[in-house]
């Protein structure tokens, strides 16, 4: 297919649309409060009002605003947007009558609120817009182009080039320059290569690859494109967490439509380009994130990981050179292209460019999606976007990168969001999970939970981790259950020194962090709980009792 | 244990399951649908679940010989991910969302308030085998902590009291 057909297939889709539109948020956590029947009833009422011909009611992705949802947008009623929250099946009626002028008691949202105003949209910018089972909406928002700008008018290097100017790093959480991996792929030397598309989002508390995917499945689809282009790969694998069903399905229906129009398969857009991409589902592990293990399970084995060099790009799937990105650095891909490197290079901070989502959660009153750009405050985010801890509470502290990063104290809450600002903290900008404490939260019990996580899902292979974690997580319960004593607190701090320094993957090599970092800002926590210790130094009688000893 | 399997002579990959349950045969037709590749085996192994709820021993064999795979590396597979489960479910599966956003939000409270309630713990399944109570890593439900699955269906912001409720309505 041609881009003109492409024209004329959108011009049909755009001009079929109606005037007023009834943006229904179909994501899974508004799912999981019925949204499904929410856009059923209004379907129902919107014909039962006789308001046919004026309104339709669109399924869209997640707006980001999860905490309040389910949440419905209204388009092309007045000049601004109108957003109604905690809407129940029973409110349909109320809510197609106020399109007529009618009251309406349904919770209306503030578009203007710091949570949608503080926002800078790239990867999230079809979010809550587009339907993601309609290519035709994709195209209408510009979807593809990029596509064929890049196969009609640029050569492999210099789209690697584009990239790299761009400054773009992954956003799985180490923050490798994208365009480096991009330029040693295509420099590697091989006649099959392969690109695949990391989604298995397993760190806790982080939602942001699925909002993607189940929003805006084409925005991925089209970056990975763009990057098999760049390195001359001809076969890509998505790999998708079986937690994340509708994403999967919403993948699949995609990759089928993208098909259908020509712009995945052969000769994309009548170019001797090709480009398949087939969807693997994990099973529940979360060692598959590292990426090693991820090719190890994409080829149907164990997913163990095993130690690089060779490197991936070198030797990846079945010994080919391979590129991994995560889900949001393909998502970042289009609007480079379109925008162009220099212009995201603009954005951020000097080492950190473009924008970051993150999965605001835990004891905060806006729970949500949020995409900012680098360099931001954290205080900005949890305080004037999240709105601070609810219930009167206090923020003791934000947790970032899941069980490899750790607890930034609210000391530290003016640190600027980027990487190397969050690593120095001893933390690390991770996946994007952000997860919120408040003063009631006790900081070993979240080291224990951590801990237990990576001992649990270490795969075992090397010793290190899988025998390092267990000790670790048994002395933590031990201090938990007021039974540890200065002994096993040194004991803890030798071992975390010990698997973060010989662990074989980057699992063990960053489990240490989240007992690491509560050690170094939430100490009194631990030692509060401390007993005296019954082996150590000779002590009088005075001081034998069970009061905690304080060092 | 030997797998209840037949080979026909000179004939390639026809091994059939002698109890001659229809969903074997739609098994075979998910993993030709895969050209019978190898490295497809862990999408055969969510198929076979999907369809007989959990994976038996004769199963895996099954599926090992179709796969030309050494029953060792299937069994591998399937004990290596959590998502797959070699014992029998209950009629009612409860998956509660462990992740840090519903851990701090309270979800080891309901956690504890099902144990209690119907005395089993996590991973096991009532006597009368009417529940299954399971945990997930993170659901990726965090703006709607905590959260559990009942039966397939998340359920936002709970409570131990609403939990059980649930269930109740559930059982």
């Amino acid at each position: 297919m041609q881009l003109d057909d492409l024209k004329v297939l959108v011009a049909k889709h755009i001009g079929a649309r109606k005037k007023i539109v009834l943006r229904t948020c179909m994501s899974a956590g508004c799912m999981s409060s019925q949204a499904d029947v929410i856009k059923k009833n209004l379907e129902a009422e919107v014909k039962a009002q006789g308001l046919e011909a004026d309104v339709e009611v669109r399924r869209v992705g997640c707006m980001g605003f999860c905490g309040q949802g389910p949440l419905i947008g209204v388009d092309g009623l007045s000049a601004k947007e109108k957003l109604f929250e905690f809407v129940k099946p029973t409110d349909a009626p109320a809510i197609v009558g106020s399109l007529k002028g009618a009251a309406c008691d349904v919770q209306v949202g503030n578009p203007d609120h710091p949570f949608f105003a503080r926002q800078m949209r790239i990867v999230r910018a079809n979010g809550g817009i587009v339907d993601p089972e309609r290519i035709e909406d994709y195209l209408a928002v510009g979807g593809y182009q990029a596509l064929h700008q890049v196969l009609t008018e640029m050569k492999p290097s210099e789209v690697v080039d584009e990239i790299t100017r761009s400054g773009l790093r992954g956003r799985g959480g180490a923050g490798f320059p994208t365009g480096l991996k991009w330029g040693t792929v295509a420099k590697s030397a091989g006649a099959k290569k392969y690109v695949v598309c990391n989604g298995d989002e397993g760190d806790p508390g982080a939602f942001m690859d699925r909002s993607v995917l189940e929003s805006d499945p084409h925005i991925v689809l089209e970056g990975m494109a763009i990057a098999a282009y760049a390195v001359g790969a001809d076969q890509g694998f998505l790999y998708v967490r079986a937690e994340y069903p509708l994403a999967i399905s919403r993948l699949q229906t995609a990759i089928k439509q993208a098909k259908a129009l020509g712009l995945l398969g052969g000769g994309i857009f009548e170019s001797p380009f090709n480009f398949n991409i087939d969807i693997r589902i994990g099973a529940g592990a979360f060692v598959c994130g590292e990426e090693t293990a991820l090719m190890a399970s994409v080829e149907g084995k164990r997913g163990t990981p095993r130690p690089r060099p060779p490197f991936p790009a070198e030797s990846g799937l079945w010994g080919c050179p391979t590129l991994i990105n995560n889900v949001e650095t393909f998502a970042n891909i289009t609007a480079i292209i379109q925008r162009g490197g220099a212009w995201y290079a603009g954005i951020g901070t000097e080492k950190s460019k473009g924008t970051k989502v993150f999965a605001l959660t835990g004891k905060i009153k806006n729970n949500g999606l949020i995409e900012v750009p680098m360099g931001i405050p954290l205080r900005q985010i949890v305080e004037e976007m999240g709105g601070g801890a609810p219930d009167g509470g206090h923020i003791k502290s934000v947790q970032t990168g899941g069980p490899s990063g750790g607890c930034i104290p609210a000391a530290y809450l003016d640190t600027p969001v980027d990487y190397e600002s969050l690593t120095q903290l001893g933390s690390i900008m991770g996946s994007g999970g952000m997860v919120v404490m408040d003063d009631t939260t006790n900081m070993v019990e979240i080291a224990k939970f951590y801990m237990e996580f990576c001992m649990e899902e270490s795969c075992g292979k090397c010793i290190p981790c899988r025998a390092g974690t267990a000790q670790m997580f048994h002395l933590l319960e031990k201090i938990t259950q007021r039974r540890g004593t200065a002994r096993d607190l040194a004991k803890l701090e030798e071992l975390c020194d010990m698997v973060r320094h010989t662990s074989l993957c980057g699992l063990g090599q960053t489990a240490p962090n989240p007992v690491a970092s509560t050690l170094k800002f939430f100490r009194s926590e631990y030692e509060a709980l401390l007993q005296p210790d019954p082996f150590g130094p000779r002590t009088t009688a005075a001081t034998q009792s069970t009061a905690p000893v304080t060092l | 244990m030997l797998p209840l399997l037949t080979r026909e002579k000179n004939a390639d990959r026809v091994v059939r399951h002698a109890s001659g349950d229809k969903r074997f045969k739609i098994l075979e037709v998910h993993m030709k649908k895969h050209q019978f590749r190898q490295d497809a085996l862990i999408e055969v192994l969510h198929k076979a679940q999907e369809l007989f709820g959990f994976l038996e021993d004769d199963l895996l064999l099954f599926i090992a010989a179709k796969l030309k795979l050494p029953p060792s590396r299937v069994f591998g597979v399937a004990t290596f991910y959590h998502f797959f489960t070699l014992k029998p479910q209950g009629e009612h599966t409860c998956v509660v969302c462990l992740g840090t956003a519903c851990y701090v939000k309270g979800a080891d409270k309901i956690m504890a308030a099902i144990q209690e309630k119907y005395r089993i713990k996590a991973g096991e399944t009532t006597p009368d085998n009417q529940l299954s109570l399971l945990t997930a890593r993170c659901i990726g439900a965090c703006g709607i902590a905590p959260a559990v699955t009942f039966d397939g269906h998340v359920a936002p912001k709970l409570t131990p009291e609403t939990a059980l409720e649930k269930l109740k309505t559930l059982i």
